[in-house]
């Protein structure tokens, strides 16, 4: 794997290959991200976060990734910050921000903001989220915690529920699953079920996923069930958000159909998608999850500044 | 006897362009890209509509315009909604110059994303680029937000 100096604009600019070393690398930083072990490889590299929209574990875990290995971070959370209230192209802001960091990771609520970047910047670029586009750095900490989890990728029975239409992790992580020959089941009302093109493209890649509406018919064959939350934010129509809120909510009972070692993931945040009750389940993987952001981010930080091991 | 009964229905013309081959039903998205809808067209156009080829494409459409042969950018545009259209350069009534319309493998500032969230729709100082992933109808790819663009002819620049 060689992603020294690179963008990390989209998952499917990733091979097979250089996903499994990204995750090897990130099981490598496990002690370094839990602080068991110190490493300050990064020492005098700076770090741009750039966050256009409201991020809680994105934005802290790339924070806590670079301190953790020693790099500075400058940081921008809101828009209304910035000169872009002021009408500055995103263009302008990045050649600006490129000046004084090594790497940026932006987060922006157009899709396509990081390819953008990525153009505009003489530094690599990570996207961390544009709009309902591609979230490749959550995709990662998702395969790491499922690889984690079941000690392999291969052939797994993954169920996506929620918004198949406007969340972006969805998008990238079923793109990624494809690769690894995992059997799609997709969960969601008909109106926020997988966009067509994206479909097409699973199918392009060898992969055909169920579609149901219905949660209950297929909670028995996964190995992991993955809980996604209706997002207000993506709905032009508040109408139309009203109508599916709630769609869907896991608890126990619901988890007594499931098989023993099936784990629960989701993005976070929950909005009353997951009962706090399948908390102290041993199905619950969510928090785990989220700790992942840091030694994957960490991975990805050592890879494309040049720290990393292999 | 197809090619006889074609060069009746459409006169030939002097000086000016052939466009030949156009998928059926594509003849008045060829003239908005010609410009008539802005109604700044000098000369006459003849088109024919549902014109029988006596090729592989059994229907086709056929737009003659006088007096004007097409830059490039517009022969690009055309090969986004008809892949197999010949452009023919009439002078004299003599056909100057044939040749086949050619999609690229990329498709730069010839069309707008269909996506209103793309941030090409955004005033970034970028020209919309797309990846052509199919060639029969032509299936183009936002190279920035990865969708695909939905009625081609509808997001012309």
């Amino acid at each position: 794997m060689d992603l020294y100096d690179k963008d990390v604009v989209s998952i499917r600019d990733f091979t097979r290959d250089e996903i499994e070393s990204i995750l090897d690398l990130s099981q490598e930083m496990v002690p370094y991200a839990l602080g068991e072990k110190t490493d300050r490889k990064l020492d005098g590299r700076i770090l741009g976060n750039l966050f256009f929209e409201p991020s809680t574990r994105t934005k802290l875990s790339f924070e806590s990734a670079a301190y953790r290995l020693g790099c500075d971070v400058i940081d921008v959370s809101e828009m209304s910050m910035t000169s872009i209230s002021k009408g500055e192209t995103l263009a302008d802001t990045i050649k600006m921000v490129d000046a004084y960091c090594d790497l940026i990771v932006l987060r922006h609520p157009y899709e396509g903001a990081a390819r953008l970047a990525a153009k505009f910047s003489e530094n690599p670029v990570i996207n961390a989220g544009d709009g309902a586009g591609s979230h490749p750095t959550q995709t990662l900490l998702d395969l790491f915690t499922m690889r984690e989890a079941k000690g392999t990728l291969e052939g797994l029975n993954i169920v996506l529920v929620g918004d198949l239409k406007y969340g972006r992790t969805v998008h990238s992580l079923a793109d990624a699953l494809t690769m690894f020959g995992a059997k799609l089941t997709l969960v969601a009302p008909d109106s926020l079920q997988m966009p067509d093109d994206i479909v097409s493209h699973l199918e392009s890649n060898g992969c055909h996923p169920r579609k149901t509406s219905v949660i209950d018919d297929v909670i028995d064959q996964a190995d992991v069930l993955y809980v996604t939350r209706i997002q207000r934010e993506r709905f032009p129509d508040p109408a139309e958000y009203n109508k599916v809120a709630g769609t869907y909510r896991i608890d126990n009972a619901m988890l007594r159909e499931a098989k023993s070692d099936m784990i629960v993931m989701h993005p976070l945040p929950r909005v009353g998608e997951i009962a706090p009750e399948v908390d102290g389940t041993r199905h619950a993987r969510y928090f785990k999850q989220a700790f992942n952001g840091v030694p994957v981010r960490m991975a990805l930080l050592c890879a494309i500044l040049g720290g990393g091991r292999s | 006897m197809n090619t006889q009964v074609k060069e009746v229905k459409l006169a030939p013309i002097r000086n000016g362009t052939v466009i030949d081959h156009i998928a059926s039903g594509q003849a008045l998205n060829v003239m908005k890209i010609l410009g008539v809808n802005e109604n700044n067209i000098d000369s006459s156009i003849s088109i024919g509509i549902h014109v029988s080829s006596g090729k592989a494409m059994e229907w086709k459409d056929v737009v003659k315009i006088e007096d004007r042969e097409l830059d490039s950018k517009t022969v690009d545009k055309i090969a986004l909604i008809a892949p197999d259209a010949t452009i023919s350069i009439i002078r004299d009534f003599y056909v100057a110059e044939k040749f086949q319309v050619k999609l690229d493998d990329r498709v730069i500032g010839l069309a707008r994303c269909s996506n209103p969230n793309c941030i090409t729709n955004r005033g970034e100082p970028v020209d919309p680029e797309f990846c052509v992933i199919g060639r029969h109808p032509p299936v183009l790819r936002c190279c920035y937000c990865d969708r695909i663009l939905t009625n081609i002819s509808d997001n012309l620049l």
